[in-house]
């Protein structure tokens, strides 16, 4: 009875959280341009969707959102992770100062992280535009990508980089045999973390993308929403996002799942040639 | 050259690209708000921009409306995710995984599409849109964070505890309020403050699902700065930082890396 009432309560909450999202998968097979109207069953907005049908405008949003969400994951990803091989070496004050900055861009609301850019960028006389987004967005992706890489770090033996180095190899080469390997994991999944952080990104672009009508998806669908409504072919848009997730989610948990498994036998097979 | 190689050997010195980074980019534009804030439009400094937010209500006002409902969000989430959070715990655990991932899931899709969704989903019941439907929106949209880190940390607590209350006599009841709840605080404290910062602070959510009735702090800021009121809206951020600032000074003390690591 327990059981059945603590599993009926969080299937409450899912249906409650998926409602919404469902509403939209759903009008995403019918034509009508009002989210709501139910005209029949149609791919057409699927089709639109990909043979331009739809504006210029919302294709150029979309080729904006990702050329901008690779360049700044990029980037974020190699400041982050040389940053973060930095400050694991770095000592007390200094340390505590650097990760006390860190935290800054993940603590402010994103209006402050907006705001607080667009006025540098104004003092500075910078146009906005294209690279300000980008500068921006590597703002507050740079700090989650060296808290994916940091622990990496700090839970690896030191003494496996002073080996390499004793036995002769350069810094450079320690780096690049000994500590890579050992932080790729935390790269990657800092990566995958800022691309979607600067994929859903709305305040910090609003405030930095200028006057001259750069839009990314986030922008775009809110210009759209104070005219009035959605393009609908948006929701043939979210309904594909939302799959590409889940499938990468599910690759993503069955990868660590199969890793955690070989570990585990491992584990155990060394534990039998020692014991 | 061999001076610039020393160097880069150090592994310490490779922070410094990052450090010089943050210093312009983090550490100057909150410098550049407090200057602008405290500046008059001519430049000089001045409280001008302070003393109009006190003696104009509607600015006032709003931010008053604003940590209201930021409050009632986030108690609503703590009602709602607390239990969640619970049954999540007592799980097993991949199956507790595969349920938090299903919560989850929805903050992949845009934000401002959710809101729009749950706009859908009021026309679709009928519903008027306004006040409920901002804290409905508010929770849909803030709930996940509440549950993560206290999930986290129910999850992490040692199940021996549970017992050896148990063995001493404790009720089951006794167990939850003397053990489980008191050990969870620190997810509690962080899952307050990842819902309510948010919340505090959001803006375009709340013109969406009131069809521009109701307007929130965020909302304000972002009009004054759009307008060109720069030393305004800076000085209006300030005020959103400071009370952010005193609700992180809570928090400091209890967290136990309770958030880390969403993915």
């Amino acid at each position: 009875m327990k059981k059945i009432l603590s599993t009926g309560y969080l299937v409450l909450l899912l249906v409650m959280l998926y409602a919404p999202i469902v509403i939209i998968a759903i009008f995403s097979f019918t034509e009508s341009r009002v989210l709501g109207n139910w005209t029949g069953f149609s791919t057409e907005l699927y089709t639109s969707l990909f043979s331009g049908g739809v504006n210029n405008s919302l294709i150029d949003a979309i080729k904006n959102t990702f050329i901008i969400a690779f360049v700044a994951a990029s980037v974020s990803t190699l400041l982050g992770t040389v940053a973060a091989i930095g400050i694991n070496d770095l000592r007390y004050r200094k340390r505590r100062v650097v990760n006390f900055v860190n935290n800054i861009p993940i603590l402010n609301p994103d209006i402050i992280t907006g705001i607080s850019l667009f006025l540098l960028f104004i003092s500075l006389g910078i146009t906005q535009g294209y690279t300000t987004v980008i500068l921006a967005h590597i703002t507050f992706c740079t700090p989650y990508v060296v808290l994916s890489v940091l622990p990496r770090l700090t839970q690896m033996n030191p003494n496996i980089y002073e080996a390499a180095l004793d036995l002769g190899a350069t810094p450079m080469q320690a780096i690049r045999r000994v500590i890579l390997p050992e932080i790729r994991p935390g790269m990657i999944s800092g990566f995958i973390l800022a691309f979607t952080l600067s994929i859903d990104d709305f305040a910090v672009t609003i405030f930095t993308n200028g006057t001259n009508g750069l839009e990314t998806l986030s922008t775009y669908i809110y210009a759209d929403a104070r005219k009035g409504g959605l393009t609908p072919e948006l929701r043939a848009l979210s309904t594909i996002i939302l799959v590409v997730v889940l499938v990468l989610l599910i690759v993503v948990n069955l990868r660590a799942r199969r890793q955690a498994k070989q570990a585990e036998q491992a584990a155990s097979f060394n534990g039998k040639t020692i014991g | 050259m061999k001076r610039f190689m020393k160097f880069f050997n150090r592994r310490r010195s490779w922070s410094l690209p990052y450090v010089i980074f943050m210093a312009i980019f983090v550490v100057m534009p909150l410098v550049l708000i407090m200057i602008y804030a405290f500046q008059s439009k001519d430049g000089s400094f001045s409280m001008e921009n302070f003393h109009r937010f006190i003696n104009q209500p509607e600015a006032a006002n709003t931010f008053i409306y604003s940590i209201g409902i930021a409050l009632i969000t986030t108690i609503i989430c703590l009602i709602l995710g607390y239990p969640a959070a619970y049954i999540l715990s007592r799980l097993k655990l991949s199956t507790a995984r595969l349920v938090v991932m299903l919560f989850i899931l929805p903050m992949w899709i845009n934000v401002l599409v959710r809101t729009l969704a749950t706009v859908a989903l009021f026309d679709f019941l009928r519903l008027p849109l306004g006040e409920g439907a901002l804290i409905f929106g508010m929770v849909y949209n803030f709930l996940p964070f509440m549950i993560y880190p206290i999930y986290n940390v129910l999850q992490k607590m040692d199940g021996s505890l549970i017992e050896a209350a148990e063995d001493l006599g404790a009720t089951p009841r006794q167990v939850f309020t003397r053990v489980v709840f008191p050990l969870s605080t620190p997810g509690i404290v962080s899952g307050i403050m990842m819902v309510f910062m948010p919340t505090i602070s959001t803006f375009a959510i709340s013109e969406l699902l009131t069809m521009n009735n109701i307007k929130l702090f965020g909302t304000t800021i972002q009009e004054n700065i759009n307008n060109g009121m720069w030393h305004y809206g800076a000085a209006l951020s300030l005020i959103m930082l400071i009370i952010i600032g005193i609700t992180s000074l809570f928090t400091d003390s209890s967290e136990d890396g309770a958030n880390e690591g969403l993915l």
